[in-house]
């Protein structure tokens, strides 16, 4: 049976369940809600969860490791000369996934019997050329070993679904019977279904956190693999990005990491001035009018696609920044300090203006959590409003703001958009604002788009950079945290 | 009583919060070197018009003040008055101790710098150390002034804030319900200061405790709905009072 069939039923049996659960505990009261430890409702979601929740737990663990355990069983079936690495066992393993998968679509479409495949033989058939008629496209000659391997993989792919069919109707149907049973007017239904609330509050939870674990593993893997094909010297502490799909590049993050931080800097001198004097403005001195006006227009950008801010970098900011330091004679200056439209400084300055509002609602939130008893004694002292808030307001309010630089500095680090659009492409150290440079994340897409050779050093590189550049903000996460945490005054 | 003894004329004023009318037609003499004690059930807007005195009504938006209130013969409410500059003389003490975020000596010498009250350091160190003494905390904290003064206890804290308020040499002194967050013995050190502030400047105290009124001030006013019902010697307001509504609230029937 196929897994949607199975979870329709799973589903159908626990709706069946409320009901059944619902009524039976209001019979055990003649009727009488008041006579019920718990809502009538309550003894139905009892029922209904007990059925669903363990038995589609175990449907999703079935799914995710029985893949894995037939192809253990079947990796060791294949002899070790036809795959003496472990990447080409991974290569031969997806042949043999491919034929077994040819021969289930083979069956359905009635082109071949069971019996027909159990009696099949490489040497009487050319089974490249029938799976290839049926839409199947295999990368080489089938082998005797793949066939018998191909064969095996199906018989247990099956026996594992019918297993697992049994297992969650066999889990469902003891759930439902047990709950079902317990249901009487006593039963404390109520709390139950409480635990089973905070049971899928954890689950949820705990998928968020998987997810990042999962990340940084399948990064860690491929950045593993780049490590085995690339010198991790040349990486780390080289001095020149160079990357040639023909082979012997050279792979150094330092260029690369230093137009990010080059652009992050720019970015954040842009934004932390004029988002924490506007968050100052609209928390200190506008009033509730301007406030409900200002604030809205200003959360606006941070909605902008930063896309957006690319072409506002590409066709307006860069061609400014030349009109006032290029075209020499021409220019605004005079003088002929920037060719092109794209530079870090044209990139940084975007990236600033997206960064404000970031930066100016959490210095807002931060400014107004500051109590306003520190306000009122400090000019109950004759302070002025500024004197105020540069000596009280802003120390009280520091560890925060703080915090929001550093998470605008990481978002700041791993914007891309932007830098694709207004920096350039090219890699190199140099202290010229004006100048194309490039950043992490923009080669990190590079690699990885057009036709990849997931085996070359120069597409691996991609997520070598992208593990520094997570490692990268997760510090400076973790830094703001600390600040915020270490040097938070408590107010109560 | 000698018209040079007054500190504070305050005639006729009317507090407006939006559409509340908080304070209704009040007129207080306060003299000098005297602790004049605000009493009255909450919400009766003795907290309101003790900040009409030093103008901290400026700073919520919906407020407005009407009438006239003279410090030395001057109307504070006057265009040409600088509220900054009227707070600098006429300081306050809050009902939660708030130290800023800043080290004792810091919290101190706060109005003394942004009023530049000093030429050297040396008399800065002079002017912390007095007002420190004077708040009664010297003792306890001279040993320590680069500790924030939030690490102090409640009670200490309320002492710094004084201490930061007598620095700026204020001529009156207003403090609303100083010790509603203290304990007893705190609550003791502090009314025994106010006591000794008393010589120097003229205290202005609004307390939710009777007891505490009786025990500090000379002068007594009864706030009700806004209103100031009656004003007087404390003594004669405690043991002999004119107004029904003054008797009913001192014996707890109302309030």
């Amino acid at each position: 049976m196929a897994t949607f069939w199975i979870i329709i039923c799973l589903i159908l049996l626990s709706t069946a369940g409320f009901f059944l659960g619902r009524h039976r505990a209001l019979a055990s009261a003649k009727g009488q809600v008041p006579q019920l430890h718990s809502l009538p409702a309550y003894y139905g979601f009892n029922v209904a969860l007990t059925t669903l929740v363990p038995s589609l737990a175990v449907l999703a663990i079935w799914l995710l490791a029985q893949p894995l355990f037939v192809e253990t069983r079947i990796a060791a079936m294949i002899p070790a000369d036809l795959a003496p690495r472990s990447t080409e066992v991974g290569l031969v393993m997806s042949d043999v996934r491919r034929i077994a998968e040819g021969l289930d679509i083979a069956v359905t479409q009635g082109v071949m019997t069971e019996s027909e495949i159990q009696h099949l033989s490489v040497d009487t058939i050319d089974l490249r050329a029938r799976l290839g008629g049926l839409g199947i496209a295999l990368g080489s000659e089938v082998l005797p070993e793949f066939l018998v391997a191909a064969r095996s993989y199906r018989e247990m792919s099956q026996d594992g679904r019918l297993m697992m069919t049994l297992v969650v109707t066999l889990m469902a149907l003891v759930g439902f019977a047990r709950s079902y049973g317990q249901t009487h007017k006593d039963f404390r239904a109520r709390n139950v279904v409480e635990r089973g609330v905070m049971a899928l509050l954890i689950l949820a939870a705990s998928l968020a956190i998987l997810s990042t674990i999962g990340i940084v593993f399948s990064m860690l893997f491929e950045t593993v693999n780049f490590f085995g094909l690339h010198n991790w010297r040349d990486f780390f502490f080289g001095s020149s990005w160079a990357p040639d799909f023909r082979g012997d590049s050279t792979l150094s993050m330092l260029p690369l990491l230093w137009g990010t931080i080059y652009i992050s800097v720019i970015a954040l001198l842009v934004a932390v001035p004029v988002g924490l004097f506007a968050a100052i403005y609209l928390s200190e001195y506008a009033g509730p009018k301007t406030r409900s006006v200002a604030k809205p227009l200003l959360e606006i950008l941070a909605g902008i696609p930063t896309i957006v801010y690319g072409l506002f970098a590409l066709l307006t900011v860069g061609p400014m920044l030349v009109r006032i330091f290029g075209r020499g004679d021409d220019g605004l200056l005079g003088v002929e300090w920037m060719s092109g439209a794209t530079s870090v400084l044209t990139a940084g300055l975007v990236m600033g203006i997206m960064l404000i509002p970031f930066v100016s609602s959490l210095s807002d939130d931060i400014i107004n959590a500051v109590p306003q008893s520190l306000r009122d004694g400090s000019l109950g002292l004759g302070a002025t409003k500024s004197e105020t808030i540069r000596q009280v307001v802003i120390p009280a309010a520091l560890p925060g703001i703080v915090g929001a630089i550093l998470l605008a500095a990481s978002r700041a680090i791993g914007e891309t958009m932007i830098v694709v659009m207004g920096a350039g492409a090219i890699a190199k150290f140099s202290a010229n604002p004006l100048e194309s440079m490039t950043t992490i994340t923009t080669r990190i897409v590079s690699q990885l788009t057009g036709d990849t050779d997931f085996a070359s050093p120069e597409t691996l590189v991609a997520f070598a950079l992208g593990l520094s550049l997570f490692v990268l903000t997760l510090g400076l996460n973790i830094l703001a945290l600390y600040i915020v945490r270490t040097y938070r005054e408590q107010y109560d | 009583m000698d018209a040079q003894d007054i500190k504070i004329k305050a005639s006729n004023v009317q507090v407006h919060y939006g559409d509340t009318h908080a304070v209704k037609d009040v007129t207080v003499r306060i003299t000098d070197n005297t602790v004049t004690a605000f009493i009255g059930p909450s919400g009766c807007g003795k907290s309101t018009f003790l900040r009409c005195l030093n103008r901290m009504n400026d700073t919520i938006q919906t407020c407005r003040v009407k009438g006239e209130i003279l410090l030395d013969g001057e109307d504070i409410y006057d265009k040409r008055v600088d509220p900054v500059q009227l707070r600098a003389k006429v300081g306050m003490v809050f009902q939660k101790p708030n130290p800023f975020p800043k080290s004792i000596y810091d919290n101190v010498a706060y109005g003394p710098r942004i009023h530049g009250m000093f030429n050297h350091k040396s008399e800065l160190d002079d002017i912390v150390e007095k007002a420190l003494r004077r708040a009664a905390i010297w003792a306890e904290v001279k040993d320590r002034l680069a500790a924030p003064g939030t690490s102090l206890s409640g009670g200490q804290q309320q002492r710094l804030c004084i201490a930061r308020a007598v620095a700026t040499e204020p001529e009156v002194l207003l403090m609303d319900e100083p010790c509603s967050a203290l304990d007893p013995i705190a609550t003791a050190q502090v009314e025994e200061l106010i006591d000794e502030l008393r010589q120097r400047f003229s205290v202005v105290i609004v307390t939710h405790s009777m007891q505490q009124a009786a025990r500090v001030s000379q002068k007594t006013a009864f706030f009700h709905l806004g209103e100031l019902v009656e004003f007087g010697e404390t003594g004669q307001i405690f043991t002999n009072p004119e107004d029904p509504r003054t008797e009913s609230y001192i014996t707890g029937r109302i309030g």
